[in-house]
């Protein structure tokens, strides 16, 4: 055991980390201002739009995956624009292992930063509207602080989902080691060569990791929510 | 100084169409649950757009559909209390006050501790709102509100999220605060009482539509209308024929009915407050219905007695004598009742 991990790479930890924190707080940020956006769209449009961000929760990975290749492809308009112009390429490199996670965790946090919205009392808004607050303000000071506890619990989401995403991963990043190989991918790798103790030894740290972070999280945000009273 | 409204708007099956002027004081809209006085505020304020009309507050334009103006409520500097409060559970008192101040930190804490001291709020600056009583919530959502300068306050049903045993307490307090304020406010009501005492005139609103405006104590005593009738708290009230200048037939309750004042051509209705109708012996009298006791009621303050009309079993009418008691009364069988023609209101 000792000698299996001292002979493991590391690198597919640090890979999975530095992805899930990366499209964690992109998807943040992405899933906060597009709850926002669609709060002030009539119900129709909401209904549309809602379809849309969610798709990529409800399609398989390997299907994201797919539409992402098609898009970002070397082959394709798009791939050979971002690669002649920008010397870029999510294709085969990290920055597909962050988009792939980025599209798959953006709905979970848009949909709990939108249900959070849906409950905040408009009153709220109103009442900081007419205190003269700016928008800007009202979103956050007012509205934000009461949407907090869902917003947390969206990103506690988006970053699980984020840490173990595996299909669209593979699809447009691959699975190299040292560049894309991920905690998942790895695990699948591994298991596929029959290393059953080296995939068996990141089943292992990935249940650890994740239970420390959810535990974290829990902890910090549970600090400010002062306001939500025990069920008891 | 004065605000001024006409406005229009749809919802649905519902069509809001108000129209009033203020004249420096505090003005009363006094209408039952769900006929549009919320939502005239909120018009007021910005947070909801009228279809047409205008509002215009001392020649500053809200609001003007053919101009195509709409000042965000931002740009309006309204103080606006809800029913509510709408504390922002999140902050704390002190933070829920200071939301809107600017300046250094210590200039800020200043005026904060100065609020707070004047509020009688003093000792309750860490607490959430989740913790104050309801009186205290009040006074904070005044304070965070009265710090902004408003040009006009609106009060959306001030006291009705209260107990009754803090209310005449609290409505004193929360007068005297506004008379202190000086400006104009306006105070939504379903209360009647609320805007006897406190608001010298009055707009009464029924179904989206202004019915009357005009001085409180006018409207109580003449409401000309029927709706401002009934909302003004008459109890009887008949569909009426006009006979001559000082005659009308009661419809419903099947009698002539003698005026003291000249019934127009346009009389629709005939009403009397419960207050004003008397007892009698015998029927000789004009304007005296044969009764029978149907039920009655009775406060520490003031005696209901529902009596039928004996002529005509399905026609109720309310009589109430104000009596002081804490012992229980019965009520003796009453003969006849006398409505004295300086009483009745004549009603379109």
């Amino acid at each position: 055991m000792s000698e299996i991990i001292a002979n493991i790479n590391w690198s597919p930890l640090w890979i999975s980390l530095k992805t899930g924190v990366v499209s964690t707080a992109v998807a943040f940020f992405l899933g906060l201002f597009i709850a926002r956006f669609v709060m002030y769209r009539s119900q129709r449009t909401k209904w549309i739009l809602d379809g849309i961000f969610t798709l990529p929760l409800v399609l398989p990975p390997t299907v994201a995956g797919f539409l992402l290749l098609l898009l970002f492809s070397l082959k394709r308009p798009l791939g050979i624009f971002l690669d002649t112009t920008f010397d870029f390429r999510f294709v085969q490199t990290w920055a597909g292992c962050v988009l792939a996670a980025i599209v798959i965790a953006f709905p979970l946090m848009y949909r709990n930063t939108r249900s959070a919205f849906e409950q905040v009392d408009v009153t709220m808004i109103y009442a900081a509207r007419t205190l003269g607050l700016s928008e800007r303000k009202t979103f956050w000071k007012v509205i934000l602080p009461i949407a907090a506890p869902g917003v947390a619990s969206g990103t506690v989401l988006a970053f699980a989902r984020a840490l173990g995403e595996y299909g669209a991963t593979v699809m447009l990043a691959g699975n190299i080691l040292g560049k894309t190989r991920t905690v998942s991918t790895a695990i699948a790798a591994e298991t596929a060569s029959g290393n059953y103790t080296v995939a068996g030894f990141w089943v292992v740290v990935i249940i650890c990791l994740s239970f420390l972070i959810i535990v974290a999280i829990n902890v910090i945000t549970g600090r400010g929510m002062k306001q939500i009273r025990r069920w008891k | 100084m004065a605000l001024s409204v006409d406005i229009t708007k749809r919802l649905g099956k519902f069509f809001l169409n108000v129209s009033f002027e203020t004249e420096g004081c505090i003005m009363g809209i006094l209408g039952k649950s769900g006929c549009g006085k919320s939502m005239t505020l909120k018009c007021i304020a910005g947070i909801e757009k009228p279809d047409t009309g205008r509002i215009v507050l001392d020649g500053k334009v809200f609001f003007d559909s053919e101009k195509h103006i709409n000042l965000t409520p931002q740009k309006r500097s309204v103080g606006y209390l809800f029913q509510n409060y709408a504390l922002f559970p999140g902050m704390t008192v002190e933070e829920n006050i200071a939301v809107t101040m600017k300046g250094s930190k210590a200039e800020r804490a200043e005026q904060v501790r100065k609020e707070l001291e004047r509020f009688g709020l003093s000792g309750l600056e860490k607490q959430y709102p989740g913790e104050l009583s309801g009186g205290q919530a009040q006074r904070v959502a005044l304070a965070r509100m009265l710090v902004t300068k408003p040009s006009i306050i609106l009060l959306d049903e001030p006291f009705s999220a209260l107990d009754a045993s803090l209310k005449e307490k609290l409505q004193e307090d929360l007068f005297r605060m506004m008379s202190e304020y000086g400006g104009e406010v306006i105070m939504v009501t379903h209360d009647r009482n609320e805007v006897y005492k406190f608001c010298p005139s009055l707009m009464v609103i029924n179904e989206g539509h202004t019915v009357i405006t005009g001085n409180t104590r006018d409207i109580f005593k003449d409401p000309c209308y029927c709706d401002a009738a009934v909302i003004t708290g008459c109890k009887n009230i008949s569909a009426a024929r006009r006979i001559d200048d000082h005659t009308v037939e009661a419809v419903d309750w099947h009698m002539k009915l003698h005026t003291a004042v000249k019934a127009e051509e346009d009389i629709r209705y005939v009403g009397i407050r419960a207050m004003n109708i008397e007892e009698v012996g015998d029927g000789s009298l004009e304007n005296t219905i044969p009764v029978r006791l149907h039920d009655s009621m009775q406060t520490q303050f003031d005696i209901m007695v529902y009596c039928e009309s004996r002529d005509d079993p399905g026609v109720i009418l309310t009589r109430r004598t104000a009596k002081y008691t804490d012992e229980f009364i019965p009520v003796e069988e009453p003969k006849f009742w006398h409505m004295p023609p300086e009483s009745l209101l004549l009603l379109k």
